[in-house]
């Protein structure tokens, strides 16, 4: 659709990249798990970015569309469960903070 | 409920919303209406149903805990700028021939031919996640 230019995708590229840089500095700075699986998911989307990407400079986009959307539903069965998790970790510590969470100690 | 999560999640779908125009714009409309719905949609309600059960911190902690967060985030624009100047200046990628657009099955022929065993792992992967859930919330009513 996009008149194809290399210029273009050294753009998405980088645009990827960063995604990638954010997702991975949230996961490690915040103290939260919910910003936690709010970085996870940044992680994921440009994951997903890459493969569509992928696939359109191959030419085979249906194939990347059919990986992605395996992706999604995978992503969203993780959320599900970590968000029942983050929830069911408030619950019992009042606390949605990895450093109290000190039950799990071994 | 806490505002700034909900803001950090109208954030996540709001990413979601442009990765769904970038994925039309490159030729998946299938992954790009996913996209939309599932992950800007769906996500987001898990997410704001999550938050909607944490408790509000007391204006002194929050003064705390936004100057953390200050200390903590105000390195990440400047990596990304940073970040995203060198990437634009130093990747170059050798100019290379676009395949032809797809003549091969489209994507229900891939999901439904090519690519059938994913839906049994779909499947799998959907049932172990409502079992999870299950299992949670069984183990929270005790």
């Amino acid at each position: 659709m996009i008149a194809p230019s290399a210029l273009m995708f050294n753009y998405f590229l980088v645009f990827i990249i960063l995604l990638f840089i954010t997702g991975i500095y949230c996961i490690l700075v915040s103290f939260n798990l919910i910003r936690a699986l709010i970085g996870l998911e940044v992680l994921i989307k440009a994951v997903t970015l890459l493969i569509i990407l992928a696939g359109y400079i191959c030419g085979r986009t249906a194939l990347a569309q059919a990986i992605v959307i395996t992706l999604i539903v995978i992503e969203i069965v993780v959320m599900v469960v970590a968000g029942g998790i983050a929830f069911w970790a408030f619950r019992y510590n009042k606390t949605i903070d990895p450093r109290r969470l000190s039950n799990l100690k071994g | 409920m806490t505002i700034r999560l909900i803001r950090a999640v109208v954030g996540l779908a709001l990413t979601s919303a442009i990765l769904a125009v970038i994925m039309y714009r490159l030729n998946s409309p299938l992954a790009a209406v996913f996209e939309l719905s599932v992950c800007s949609g769906l996500i987001s309600v898990i997410f704001i149903t999550t938050v909607s059960f944490t408790q509000r911190i007391s204006k002194e902690r929050l003064r705390v805990r936004k100057r953390e967060r200050l200390a903590k985030f105000w390195l990440l624009p400047i990596i990304l700028a940073v970040a995203g100047l060198l990437l634009t200046w130093y990747l170059k990628i050798p100019d290379f021939v676009l395949a032809a657009p797809s003549n091969g099955p489209d994507v229900r022929g891939i999901i439904w031919n090519l690519r059938h065993l994913d839906l049994f792992g779909q499947v799998i992967v959907l049932l172990a996640g409502v079992f999870g859930v299950v299992i949670l919330f069984k183990e929270a009513d005790k």
